[in-house]
């Protein structure tokens, strides 16, 4: 009766996501926040010490939060708790895997702290989720040993536009892969930078190999039902919620249209007398150096 | 025959998927109204707080109560294990409360700790891989409650009478036999209501 246990496999660490799916990521910074976004019907909460639109208010080196909020939203919430470490700083990592925390974003809210490479996450018992515009960039994130993607969109502007971009991106690139002949296949991984191996996976299932959830930008919930029509299998939620009049109602409303993203009447109905959303920045407005979408490699 | 997946949050796909290929025609639930013609019901994995909110706030609660007193087979994975059990440590008030079990929450620890394993599951077969996420076990049973399957002597599956639980995760494998054991329990029950 006694089994090997094999703990930190693909289909644990996947499995993990596919778990997360229909649901809401959402941003919090402290455990009375994680409180109300798992009361909300959350499926996880990012721990932070600030949401990205304060991260680029403050400006400066944004790093991995500090271990005290980390453990303190863990003691608050029964959910899983995710969190970010920077760009190729597996010490960061390595931090928050031996904390217990449940899923690691490899995220470009932080600062990089490296300029040409991403934590080797294949050698990690915990999962990884890491940011994407199109399909070569999440399939170099797999090949790494990511085990959810999610689209960078634009944190902290409140502006979906980036997410659509590269969701539509990615479900476009997949359609075109996967009705290639097998012949064309090699070039097209020349092409998209992406492993031969994992490029051959989405040509003959027509998908991604790990779960696909939007992010960058969701303010409102029907941005959250408008990233579902797209093809995600979830939504993050970072600055909205908390940033917006009453977080308690807009973390439900945003909930209940990720589920129900094709019902428009209920939507309709749970957007009503939201408050103000938070305040949306226009694209273009930010200066090259600003667009956090721009790094990672 | 016609089994519902509830499909408020979690893995759906994969038990439509799975229900599918056993030979059963398989929907997805999302609103109340789908329960009425089912012949039976799969309540996935996700996360258990979330889909028992949206379950009450979409009163789905009592309706999938009655699914159960007339006699149509639930069969909880995961979340679902919890979703369906009688007691749940650590808290007051169950869910759905149908099967006579007391559930751990993530008994196994965080995710890290989560894990795969081969399984001999009774009725159902040897070297059933497992997977294990986060996952609940159970702690104890009532009389009527029959063990299928344990892992280092915590309870992971059980049956009474039609209701089927699971701690594990069926759906991520590509292994049909304990869909095949519960389209199974449906038939049974189609044929024991029709004589009522």
């Amino acid at each position: 009766m006694s089994e090997v246990r094999k703990v930190g496999t693909d289909r644990v660490k996947r499995g993990m996501a596919e778990m997360q799916k229909g649901g809401v990521i959402m941003d919090v910074v402290n455990a009375e926040q994680a409180k109300i976004a798992e009361q909300a019907g959350a499926v996880a909460v990012m721990a932070l010490e600030r949401v990205p639109s304060d991260i680029r208010a403050a400006g400066g080196v944004a790093r991995m939060a500090d271990p005290r909020v980390i453990e303190e939203v863990m003691g608050a919430v029964s959910i899983p708790v995710m969190a970010k470490a920077r760009i190729g700083h597996f010490v960061e990592a390595r931090l928050l895997e031996a904390m217990g925390v449940d899923y690691i974003d490899e995220s470009e809210v932080l600062t990089p702290a490296d300029d040409l490479y991403h934590i080797d996450k294949s050698q990690f018992t915990v999962p990884f989720v890491c940011g994407a515009r199109d399909l070569g960039e999440a399939l170099r994130r797999i090949g790494e040993g990511a085990s959810m993607i999610r689209t960078k969109g634009e944190p902290g502007t409140g502006n979906i536009v980036e997410a659509v971009r590269h969701m539509r991106m990615m479900q476009s690139q997949i359609r075109k892969v996967q009705s290639m002949s097998r012949d064309e296949l090699m070039a097209e991984a020349k092409k998209l930078g992406a492993p031969y191996d994992l490029l051959l996976q989405v040509h003959e299932t027509g998908k991604l190999p790990v779960v696909n959830f939007a992010a960058g930008g969701v303010a409102t919930p029907a941005d959250a039902a408008l990233m579902m029509h797209l093809g995600a299998d979830g939504v993050f939620v970072g600055s909205g919620i908390f940033k917006s009049e009453n977080p308690e109602k807009y973390a439900r409303a945003i909930v209940q249209a990720t589920t129900h993203y094709e019902d428009f009447g209920l939507i309709a109905e749970v957007s009503k007398d939201l408050g103000t959303p938070m305040t949306g920045i226009e694209i273009s407005k930010l200066r090259a150096e600003e667009r956090m979408q721009e790094r990672g490699w | 025959m016609k089994i519902g997946v509830l499909a408020l949050q979690g893995a759906v796909r994969e038990h439509v998927r799975l229900l599918e290929q056993a030979g059963a025609e398989a929907v997805a639930v999302k609103r109340v109204e789908q329960l009425s013609d089912l012949d039976g019901l799969v309540i996935p994995g996700g996360e258990s707080t979330t889909i028992s909110k949206l379950m009450n706030e979409y009163q789905m609660t009592e309706p999938i109560r009655q699914m159960y007193q007339s006699g149509k087979p639930i069969f909880g994975t995961c979340a679902g294990m919890i979703l369906i059990a009688s007691r749940i440590e650590g808290r007051d008030e169950p869910h759905l409360g149908l099967m006579d079990i007391t559930v751990k929450r993530n008994a196994f620890g965080r995710q890290r700790e989560s894990f795969e394993a081969s399984l001999d599951v009774k009725g159902i077969g040897d070297q059933f891989q497992a997977v294990f996420i986060r996952a609940p076990y159970i702690e104890e049973v009532g009389p009527g409650v029959e063990i299928l399957a344990e892992v280092d002597g915590k309870i992971v599956a059980a049956r009474q009478g039609h209701l089927l639980a699971a701690a594990f995760h069926p759906e991520l494998t590509d292994d049909v036999r304990f869909h095949a054991y519960f389209i199974e329990m449906v038939r049974e029950s189609m044929v024991t209501n029709a004589e009522v």
